[in-house]
């Protein structure tokens, strides 16, 4: 979302949704996994709007919408391409928009060349490293610039583009550009145009592709095709909606992005019953991005520095944005100083740089998965666990289980006593004998935590909401809220280390560690949160919070913890406290909590009028210039300077948001403008592309290149990986799985799996079978079945059914099992199994280091697992079977003659250019 | 004689007669029935909360009384939930006030077979020592290159989108200001 729009985060809001004209619910199952947003979905469907479910399984959303699709998991960039290429070549596109508010017209560099033309890599892809060279796939400059400048990426570290574009989807923003000054078509015509690039390099997603590819027939995809386009224009929008059944790629953010450009065309961006809604799935789960608890981020969506690029306040701001280029990151100073200025205060200064070099220095992934890799070598001492349970929450729980094992020290802080607390026990490798209890060195210490009614504080929604819950109860018995106990360790950590003259404990001395405390000696949230919003420090106002983050200044006098934040303590006032009933206001309900940026609810805004600034239409009115008042206006607050006029045009030579014209309205991007195109900030493709799932029974069809090129794997006999398409061995995991949540229970069950009503609804780790699949290995419904993979092996009770059918792709027969992966074995719950997240393996995502846990190969057999050590062996005569190396899957170039490149279909080969 | 006592009182005739006629509501209640009175009916206060399962981020209204919870209920001035939860959301009572739920530190020594009883401000305690001789121990000055890094490798934390944003933001601080680095949450998983 953050290289196509500018920010991370949902694009608009749930109440929304009833607006919309038509709604494409894919990678989600809204109606189990979001019930009460789901009402929504159904308030616009009474309303008249078409709802259409596409999802490997029917579950109570398809019931719910006027159309289910059924598709392989694993294929949807084949789908989406196929409703751009039918967009583009039957001229569907909301042309006005299109050429106005998207970089359709910008040409891109000569040097740039599309996977078509390299059997299946862009440009730039460096076989040895497995990463791109991402400067051949820039703008073309103007004449007066060299040529391929204008992506300004080609001298950076990869480490930097990493760590910067990794921010932009777990809900970063617009990547830099040097400048924008850049060729432009705009009869959209000239063959290296951005739209003429994209529409060639959809022209082989063909509905005959996506029959072979998706399992999808040409009629459903006409279908599809025909609802949103004609939902979309001056009158109508559609919205898509999508959750992790689409982050859980190794190519997820590129499925995001194919959501993206098709939303672009149809100029349904920014306006009322469109968007792009990204349904979260834990409370605050928006805010532990916004405001971090995340290596590569700081508060605000600023990166973490990286070593070697980020050396310097001034090199720091420099990567983020280009003094040259448009938009609101030309302001990363600033809100780089008022972070600074709010942690380490009177010490951070204009003189040293306001302490930019106390920050950390990062040098490449250190992402969860990079840290349980880190714990195996022994290489972390400690580990904090806070509300998260890795043990059963991440893929491949024995390697995260084997991980805690190798800890000095290890902090569980929660609610229940959780698998991740007590794997030294009662752990599925304590049956297997792979550990034994009384060798484990690790210490553990159990902390029971505070529930959200025993604390006060805010939750980020999944529309970008701030919520404040207020304490109801003091915390039982040993019970502390994360606030309590961090403050409480900040102060004596500080008290060990008072004495200290050692440079490195300056950071921690000298930072803002003194909040007011309650009776109990516990800090205020709304002191805390006051620090996030900001403050006036010097002048007339020194002491007044700020009202918007365009009160920040780079010079000290004013400071704040997390920039996009600002405004929630406006005027003193916890504006997310604020409760006004929804009846009583409009639907926007702006008086309910507060959104980030500055409480608008819808972004984009701007793009809700025309270039003039008129509303597309009466109907879709939501945002528009008031000519007489001489000001942005309408049902939301303007995502727009309030008072730049549609005609302002930039004079020559301004930058930041001066340069932005009155018609640019993605103010966060570089040039203004939604990137149907990423010339840069992304690591794996400017386009999506197909890429098959790192374990797939069918071969990529459309070129040599199997699996996506830049997908990170990790090549370990303790991640091994099954034999794909027509590699030998494939034959023994036929079938693919997917994972998913129930409505009664919680990930991996630590807020469910303990209370009586919710164990009682949901007992039993079960896998979902089509009637089909249970007659060919003969299961039996409420029977018991073994799942296997290269991982281990998992058992589960058989639910037959026709919600999941069999899909011809690939030329065979596909089989898909669904898995609720809400169960783990040991601790004390109510409830216990197999988990699912065991059967994964480790490949990740190379933009944000996420993992591809909804969709894998797998056999599944008749009956109950082996136990105890019969288990390892089990699992490695699969192995043997299967001829698995370290190699297997890991293979990150597949050439023509290479080991992927077998058979592949002619025939859709027809659809190219 | 007590007109209540008699047939009048049968719930097909109050069906018939009284304003229920598809004998959904008081029609068919029973004495027993409406003498019970509602928790909520009796809490001495009333807060306002929010769901915390999924990010649809449901009203929530906590009923308490003699200071525990004792009925959670969906918030109908919520704009975006309307007063609806889901089985999840109306089970919350239970995530606060399960006996199940673990209320006790505990600490597990190396090698132990079992959970020994500690104080929390002792375990606060160890936990600082320790954390202090890790980040030592794995502490980074600089890269290969002479290049500033001021890190340490010996801890790393996971958690954080259940959290409340207060919290998380005390967490990256201070986790920031140690130089520890590692420091995850479920947004990447």
């Amino acid at each position: 979302m953050g290289a196509s729009f500018g920010r991370g985060g949902a694009t608009g809001f749930l109440q929304d949704l009833q607006n919309a004209d038509c709604i494409v619910i894919q990678g989600s199952n809204m109606a189990e996994c979001h019930p009460v947003g789901f009402q929504w979905v159904m308030e616009a469907k009474a309303r008249g709007a078409r709802v259409i479910h596409v999802d490997p399984r029917f579950t109570r959303t398809s019931a719910l919408a006027d159309t289910h699709v059924p598709i392989r998991a694993g294929s949807d960039i084949v789908f989406l391409g196929a409703i751009i290429n039918y967009i583009v070549s039957n001229e569907k596109y909301f042309h006005e928009y299109v050429l106005n508010y998207t970089n359709a017209a910008n040409l891109v560099s000569k040097d740039f060349q599309d996977v078509d033309d390299l059997d299946g890599v862009f440009s730039g892809y460096d076989p040895q490293t497995g990463k791109y060279d991402t400067s051949s796939w820039a703008y073309d400059a103007n004449d007066d610039e060299p040529a391929g400048d204008a992506g300004g990426q080609g001298d950076e570290s990869e480490e930097s583009a990493s760590s910067r574009s990794a921010g932009h989807e777990l809900g970063g923003h617009g990547a830099a550009l040097e400048h924008t000054k850049v060729k432009r078509d705009e009869t959209l015509q000239h063959p290296r145009c951005v739209f003429q690039v994209l529409k060639r390099h959809y022209a082989r997603y063909t509905p005959e592709l996506v029959q072979e590819v998706c399992g999808v027939t040409p009629e459903q995809l006409l279908d599809v095709c025909e609802a949103v386009t004609s939902n979309s224009g001056r009158e109508r929008t559609t919205t898509w909606v999508y959750s992790v059944g689409w982050t859980h790629h190794t190519v997820g953010v590129q499925y995001i992005r194919g959501s993206a450009i098709i939303q672009l065309l149809l100029g349904n961006m920014g306006r009322p019953g469109g968007g792009i809604l990204a349904l979260r799935g834990h409370a605050s789960i928006q805010g532990s991005t916004d405001i971090p608890t995340l290596y590569n981020l700081l508060p605000g969506y600023l990166p973490m520095p990286m070593v070697g690029t980020h050396d310097s306040l001034d090199e720091y701001v420099a990567q983020i944005a280009s003094p040259d280029q448009k938009g609101f990151w030309t302001n990363a100073r600033t809100y780089t100083v008022n972070l600074l200025k709010a942690w380490w205060g009177d010490a951070a200064t204009a003189e040293n740089d306001f302490a930019f070099d106390y920050l950390p220095k990062l040098s490449g992934d250190h992402g969860t998965y990079a840290t349980v890799m880190s714990m195996l070598k022994d290489e972390i001492d400690g580990y904090f666990l806070l509300g998260q349970t890795p043990a059963v929450g991440s893929a491949h729980g024995r390697m995260q289980r084997l991980g805690l094992a190798h800890l000095k020290w290890l902090v569980v802080r929660d609610l229940n006593l959780i698998e991740s607390a007590t794997f030294w026990k009662d752990g599925p490798e304590i049956e297997t004998g792979e550990l034994r209890t009384e060798e484990i060195d690790t210490e553990v210490f159990f902390f029971p935590a505070a529930a959200h009614v025993e604390k006060d504080g805010t939750f980020t929604q999944t529309q970008r909401m701030l919520q404040w819950h207020h304490k109801a109860v003091e915390p039982p018995g040993d019970a502390q809220s994360e606030l309590a106990f961090f403050y409480l360790l900040g102060q004596k950590l500080r008290q060990r280390l008072a004495d200290s003259t050692d440079e490195r404990d300056r950071p921690l001395l000298d930072l803002t560690w003194d909040y007011p405390v309650d009776e109990h000696g516990d800090p205020s949230a709304e002191a805390v949160l006051a620090e996030i919003n900001g403050v006036h420090l010097t002048g007339e106002k020194a002491g007044v919070p700020l009202s918007t983050f365009n009160e920040m200044k780079p010079d000290g006098s004013t400071s704040g913890g997390c920039w996009i934040y600002a405004g929630v303590y406006a005027d003193g006032v916890n504006q997310s406290a604020r409760r006004k009933p929804g009846r009583e206001q409009s639907w926007v309900a702006p008086e309910w909590g507060w959104a980030w940026p500055a409480n608008r609810r819808i972004l984009y805004n701007r793009a809700a009028a025309d270039p003039d600034g008129k509303p597309w239409s009466e109907r879709k009115a939501y945002v528009w210039w008031d000519s007489e008042q001489e000001k942005w206006t309408g049902h939301d607050v303007p995502d727009f300077e309030l008072k730049k006029p549609p005609s302002y045009r930039p004079p020559e030579g301004a930058a930041g948001p001066a340069a932005l014209r009155g018609d640019d309205p993605f103010i966060m991007q570089a040039d203004g403008v939604g990137w149907l195109y990423a010339p840069t900030g992304l690591l794996d493709g400017p386009l999506p592309a197909h890429y098959e799932p790192q374990e797939s029974p069918i071969s990529n069809p459309m070129y040599s290149q199997q699996a996506s090129p830049t997908r990170e794997v990790f090549s370990r006999t303790d991640n091994y990986s099954n034999p794909s398409g027509d590699e030998p061995g494939a034959e023994v995991f036929p079938y693919v799985f997917t994972t998913y949540r129930l409505t009664e229970h919680h990930t991996a069950g630590g807020m469910s799996r303990w209370q009586p009503f919710l164990a009682e609804l949901q007992p039993e780790f079960f896998c979902e079978v089509s009637p089909e699949l249970a007659r060919q290995r003969g299961l039996v419904n409420n029977g018991w079945a073994t799942i296997i993979t290269a991982r281990t092996a998992v058992e589960a009770r058989v639910l037959v059914t026709d919600r999941v059918v069999p899909l011809r792709a690939g030329g065979k027969e596909i089989h898909q099992i669904g898995l609720p992966y809400h169960w783990g074995i040991g601790g004390d719950a109510v409830v216990t199994g197999d988990s699912a997240n065991d059967l994964l393996g480790v490949t990740l995502d190379p933009n944000v280091h996420i993992q591809e846990s909804k969709v894998a190969s797998c056999d599944i057999q008749p009956g109950r697992r082996p136990r105890g050590p019969a288990l390892l062996d089990y699992v490695a005569a699969y192995r043997k079977r299967a001829g698995i190396t370290l190699d297997t899957g890991n293979e990150l170039r597949n050439l023509a003659s290479g080991a992927n490149g077998g058979s592949r279909s002619g025939g859709v080969k027809e659809g190219a250019s | 004689m007590d007109i209540r006592k008699t047939f009048l009182e049968w719930p097909v005739v109050r069906q018939l007669t009284g304003g229920d006629p598809l004998g959904r509501g008081a029609a068919v209640q029973s004495a027993h029935t409406k003498a019970i009175t509602a928790r909520t009916k009796t809490a001495d206060r009333v807060v306002r909360s929010v769901c915390p399962y999924c990010a649809v981020g449901c009203g929530q209204r906590v009923f308490v009384k003699d200071e525990k919870v004792v009925q959670i209920e969906g918030d109908p001035d919520s704009p975006v939930s309307r007063g609806r939860l889901c089985p999840k959301g109306s089970a919350s009572t239970q995530l606060v006030t399960s006996p199940g739920r673990a209320t006790t530190m505990l600490y597990r020594a190396p090698r132990s077979t079992t959970w020994q009883r500690i104080g929390v401000e002792e375990a606060t305690d160890m936990i600082a020592d320790r954390m202090i001789e890790s980040r030592s121990r794995r502490w980074q000055d600089t890269d290969e290159q002479g290049r500033p890094l001021r890190r340490t490798m010996g801890m790393a934390a996971l958690g954080g989108a259940t959290l409340d944003n207060e919290e998380n933001y005390l967490i990256k601080k201070l986790f920031t200001a140690l130089g520890a680095i590692q420091i995850e949450n479920q947004a990447r998983i």
